[in-house]
């Protein structure tokens, strides 16, 4: 027998190496690195116009606009599709066929004719009003350019795209909570209503959040497909300054460095909420196993 | 004179062209605990969520506590309900599930207290007080403020049995409640059942626990593809059978 003798108290177990790890983090840093330098030595970028415009008020108020654009359409888009989800998800056949066909036809058209013909809606129907039809009952009327005006329609075209991507998504959500929890709370006593609520919902949101942070983050950049529509937001205010002093690639490159700051903060509150809905629930995956680099003798 | 709690006549159930009850017929009384028994398949199940109308029936009517399960009777034809009229009479029924479906999202004592607050209209305070006595009658009353994932089996089904006790039933139904549960924990979940059966809880219990069903049962039913094989008290049906599917079954789970 070639096997050695040991004594046991000696061993001492050693988790997998990983070397190949090294080599790819320093091709990467080494490329990410030539990037940088290659953008820094450009003759025909000029540095100073991407530094002058990074704070300029207009940019600035255009991210403000982006901002609540997104908040406000990821809010009516959230609404509207948790309503959808659960009529895709009724017994009545009316509701699921309503359901399905705004989802079609909302997924079905690209969003940028859907955001151009909520802006010529008043060339469509110039005036708008609310009566009883066939009558000459009006309870109130005027001009659709000034009811809806550019940011509005916008705020429509976004919102509702939005409600028909994310209608699946919490309706998957939904399907992912157990059946025996409906049954739970129905042998309780509970109605319909309440168990959406307080039992199914919060659990569903467990599924729903990962990708509607993915969402949020989408419709931020859309937001810039306003600019078609003139709504004064980042990228319409960045390509007003750009049209007249010609400097394009500057000041892409700071609303491009400012849009990607706001994703990245985005994901903060996404973690929290990820956190809030996951309690009670044990953590699959731990994070103190897989890190990328171990330094250090053990 | 004797109150009759549940009164079940010929009740049938069919899945498409499957009938899964052929008529099931039987009467418990207040303050009784009855235990169905049979093979897997046979209906038993099925049977006992037709008694808080979580399956809709087929033909044949249930009467709990007076009044007509589900639906409403006119002339021949009974109609279903509203749910919201099916939800006010499941609040007197109180069911315990094989896989416990505790809310997983909520600690043990806001599983208890979910639907005294939001159904029955308790306050907060009071609520919380009863749960947590209901927490101390299961033993449990440490763990409020764990979740069902920080809990053992034996442990999430007693708190599910808190659960259904704090909407004050006249009725307990009880689905398999130890079959998920490890052979050491089940000893617990029925030493709180036989407590409630003291205490004069009206009882209808699917289970396979023949020890529990001959020390706790008033009244055994043996079902067998969707019949009622045979009933009488546990000493009847377990121990002197008298037809030969029962006693087949009794030889294979004894």
């Amino acid at each position: 027998m070639a096997e050695e003798e040991f004594n046991s108290d000696d061993v001492v177990a050693v988790p997998l190496r990983h070397p190949w790890r090294w080599v790819f983090g320093g091709v990467a840093s080494a490329l990410l690195l030539g990037f940088i330098w290659a953008i820094y030595s450009a003759k025909s970028i000029q540095h100073e116009i991407v530094v002058q415009f990074m704070l300029d008020p207009r940019i600035l108020e255009g991210m403000f606009v982006t901002l609540w654009v997104t908040v406000v359409c990821m809010f009516i888009a959230t609404v509207l599709a948790t309503i959808l989800a659960i009529m895709k998800l009724s017994e009545n056949p009316l509701q699921r066929w309503l359901a399905t066909g705004f989802i079609e036809f909302f997924r079905g058209t690209p969003l940028l004719l859907q955001i151009v013909f909520w802006g010529y809606l008043g060339i469509i129907f110039p005036n708008l009003f609310v009566g009883i039809p066939f009558t000459d009952i009006i309870f109130f009327s005027g001009q659709t350019s000034q009811l809806i005006p550019a940011i509005m329609a916008g705020i429509i075209a976004l919102s509702l795209n939005e409600a028909a991507y994310s209608a699946e998504i919490v309706r998957a959500g939904i399907l992912a909570v157990d059946s025996g929890q409906v049954e739970a709370a129905k042998s309780l006593g509970m109605s319909g209503g309440y168990t959406m609520r307080r039992i199914v919902l919060p659990q569903a949101m467990r599924v729903i959040i990962p990708p509607m942070g993915n969402e949020f983050i989408g419709m931020l950049k859309n937001t810039s497909l306003l600019q078609v529509i003139a709504v004064a937001e980042l990228y319409t205010q960045a390509s007003t300054i750009s049209s007249a002093n010609l400097a394009q690639i500057e000041l892409l490159m700071v609303s491009g460095f400012w849009y990607l700051v706001m994703t990245t903060v985005l994901g903060f509150p996404q973690r929290a909420l990820e956190r809030k809905y996951g309690k009670g629930f044990a953590v699959v995956g731990a994070r103190s196993e897989g890190r990328a680099f171990k330094v250090g003798k053990r | 004179m004797t109150n009759v709690m549940v009164d079940a006549r010929s009740v049938r159930k069919r899945y498409g062209s499957n009938e899964v009850l052929k008529g099931i017929s039987l009467t418990v009384e207040q303050g009784e605990v009855l235990c169905i028994i049979g093979p897997s398949g046979s209906g038993k199940s099925t049977f006992l969520r037709c008694l808080n109308h979580l399956e809709s029936i087929n033909g044949g009517r249930i009467i709990v506590n007076g009044e007509l399960m589900g639906y409403r009777q006119v002339g021949n034809v009974l109609h279903e309900m509203k749910p919201s009229e099916i939800a006010r009479q499941r609040q007197s029924i109180g069911m315990v599930f094989q896989r416990f479906n505790l809310f997983p999202h909520m600690t043990a004592l806001q599983n208890v207290i979910e639907a005294p607050i939001g159904v029955s209209k308790v306050s907060a305070a009071e609520a919380k007080k009863l749960g947590q006595e209901l927490l101390a009658q299961v033993g449990l009353a440490e763990k409020a403020d764990h979740y069902p994932s920080q809990l053992s089996g034996g442990q999430q089904q007693r708190v599910a049995i808190a659960r259904a006790l704090a909407m004050k039933p006249t009725l307990m139904l009880f689905d398999e409640p130890t079959s998920a549960l490890d052979p050491e924990l089940v000893g617990d979940v029925l030493d709180v059942m036989k407590g409630l059966a003291k205490a004069g809880m009206t009882m209808i219990v699917v289970t396979h626990e023949m020890g529990f069903a001959r020390e706790v049962a008033d009244k055994v039913v043996f079902i067998d593809k969707g019949q009622i094989v045979e009933m009488g008290t546990p000493k009847e049906v377990l121990d002197k059978p008298q037809e030969a599917r029962t006693k087949a079954f009794l030889n294979k789970v004894l």
